[in-house]
């Protein structure tokens, strides 16, 4: 064996996981749509065409139409971008501010009270409520559910960095580099957030389920992207209005947001049984 | 336990202030001038200078925050601009419908999930559990508001069993209420039955393999007996803990099936005060809703005690 393989052991135990392959594999297929949107799409997703409104899926209308006559199918394929941009957004924002916020909190037993009592203040709101509240301040709009998300689920992730480095810095290879006068900063990065990353994947993998849903929840609830944007949330909500009519204006985006949130999650539990198996679910 | 409770309530104090101060800060979050975006474009500047005093907000900031503690202190959440009368008032007018919700979902919920768990448990790596596990997999990942928009489609329209929509007091007419509360509470309770299911199952597996379970298996008692008596009881604290927290997520969920299935409660009223930018109901229904989480988590922390006589709280 070579010298290098221990370290890419881990890889090849994730690529090994049925969950990952499956999930990873659903996530390609909506990442692809996103990305060659314009392409695949059969009409202009924007353009009104009452005549044809409620059509049901044909031909020329893959998804059929819905009441204002736009294409469901060309609707659902760009809403990809935007539950995309939200849930990977939001992904970054909570692992930068959860790996701040924990790093701080973990090493600096002042802080720490102070930061923890925010934490747990912010996370005594129901997580939707909270993101509906920051939305109707900040009023509609991608940045801002992209802000308010982060608010809402940055704190999860901060509780869980906290709690890693509180293991860590305990280890002896860390009171080691202490000893050697190495300086705070310095231990974070070499040797405390190198044992973050598998927790950060697992948790931002599931974060990212979660504001691809909440960014729908919103969305469907009209106090998020605003209506003329193409999103799986506010196509969802158009179709409740003619769900006697037209079942497939909001059957369709659903599907797409179920697939994500599914491939999000087998993701997310392959990494936790492979990153971390003392979490494993028996 | 006195001493214990006393602990714990205590500890709720700073929690409760961050929340305060959270729901405080949201007016400040409004990019531009406040009260210029309540009143709309068409306020005079005087209505907008009244509007300011009559809501301190010209003055300091740490004024304006101990005058909005010393307020929620009185249980003054301030008046609703659209509503016209107290927040508070709106509040209880409105909380009915949601803990209504709130509680069959629940029930729906454990009712669904905790049987599904320890049926798993007890038949591991069989098809039951497979099956049963598959089906926790999908009540995560299904968004629940879209899960109800289908049952509205199949139940209601096409099948015509149920009403597609609206509410009833229960204490006004329960076979009428029971009704209108079938769909919203099994759409809502599926989805949170799937996480009881996941962690029923795992406490179970673990219970199973302690050895009192060998021994009752020894002395020759029945599955049944040792699944239900000797494994489930000892299953059961991490299992009210993910119950307590599926409250305070269903609470979340409440207000987007009232939406959905045209509920009047706690979460139509924050949908239409957002959109009217009434923010003192959108304060106070957060406030309230935050709130009552941290109280269930509280009655789940002394619950255990109960369950638990091994736990003991020095």
């Amino acid at each position: 064996m070579s010298e290098a393989a221990p370290r890419h052991a881990w890889l090849r135990r994730v690529a090994a996981n049925r969950s990952v392959v499956v999930g990873l594999g659903i996530l390609a297929v909506v990442v692809c749509a996103a990305l060659v949107a314009e392409r695949i799409s059969t009409h202009n997703p924007r353009r009104l065409d009452p005549p044809n409104r409620l059509q049901s899926p044909s031909a020329e209308h893959y998804l059929g139409t819905d009441e204002f006559g736009r294409d469901v199918w060309s609707l659902v394929v760009h809403g990809s971008r935007v539950s995309l941009l939200v849930g990977l957004t939001t992904m970054l924002l909570t692992s930068l501010g959860g790996v701040v916020i924990g790093l701080g909190a973990g090493y600096y037993r002042r802080l720490d009270l102070l930061l923890m009592r925010v934490m747990d203040g912010l996370m005594a709101f129901p997580a939707i409520l909270l993101a509906i509240a920051l939305m109707a301040a900040r009023g509609p709009g991608v940045w801002n559910v992209i802000f308010a998300l982060s608010v809402v689920y940055t704190p999860r992730t901060a509780m869980l960095i906290r709690s890693t480095v509180l293991v860590i810095r305990e280890t002896d290879y860390v009171q080691a580099a202490r000893a050697l006068g190495r300086r705070d900063l310095g231990i974070a990065f070499r040797h405390i957030l190198p044992n973050c990353v598998g927790p950060l994947l697992v948790q931002g993998s599931f974060i990212f389920a979660y504001a691809i849903l909440a960014e729908a929840i919103l969305g469907f609830l009209g106090v998020g992207v605003p209506p003329s944007v193409p999103s799986w949330g506010n196509v969802i909500a158009s179709g409740k209005n003619v769900i006697r009519e037209a079942f497939w204006v909001s059957l369709f985006p659903g599907v797409a947001l179920t697939l994500s949130g599914l491939s999000l999650n087998l993701l997310g539990d392959g990494l936790r049984d492979t990153l971390d198996p003392r979490l494993r679910v028996p | 336990m006195t001493p214990y409770l006393l602990r714990r309530v205590l500890a709720l104090v700073p929690v409760l202030a961050v929340v305060v101060t959270v729901v405080f800060l949201l007016i400040h979050l409004i990019p531009g001038d406040p009260v210029g975006v309540m009143l709309g474009p068409d306020a005079t500047p005087a209505q907008v200078q009244a509007t300011r005093q009559a809501l301190g907000l010209d003055r300091p900031l740490h004024e304006q925050l101990l005058k909005f503690y010393s307020r929620v202190l009185r249980g003054d959440l301030g008046q609703s601009y659209f509503l016209d009368r107290p927040v508070t008032t709106a509040l209880l007018e409105r909380a009915e419908p949601t803990l209504v919700l709130t509680l069959a979902s629940l029930l729906v919920a454990i009712a669904i999930g905790v049987p599904s768990g320890i049926v798993a448990a007890a038949h591991r790596g069989s098809a039951w559990d497979r099956l049963l596990m598959l089906g926790a997999l999908l009540g995560v990942c299904v968004p629940g508001f879209w899960l109800s928009l289908n049952f509205i489609y199949l139940f209601a329209v096409r099948l015509g069993w149920l009403p597609a929509a609206g509410y009833t007091s229960i204490f006004a007419d329960p076979v009428a209420a029971l009704r209108y509360m079938v769909l919203p509470a099994v759409s809502l309770g599926f989805s949170q039955s799937a996480l009881i299911a996941r962690i029923s199952r795992s406490c179970m597996l673990e219970a199973l393999q302690q050895d009192y379970v060998r021994t009752a298996r020894a002395k020759g008692l029945s599955q049944g007996a040792v699944t239900w008596i000797h494994a489930f009881r000892n299953a059961l604290v991490p299992v009210v803990t993910v119950i307590g927290i599926t409250t305070a997520i269903l609470i979340g969920g409440a207000v987007v099936t009232e939406i959905v299935f045209n509920i009047p409660g706690l979460g139509r009223l924050i949908i239409s005060a957002v959109l009217r930018r009434d923010y003192p109901v959108v304060q106070g229904v957060i406030l309230v809703t935050a709130t009552a989480y941290v109280l269930i988590n509280l009655a789940v922390d002394i619950l255990y005690v109960f369950i638990d006589p091994r736990i003991r709280y020095e």
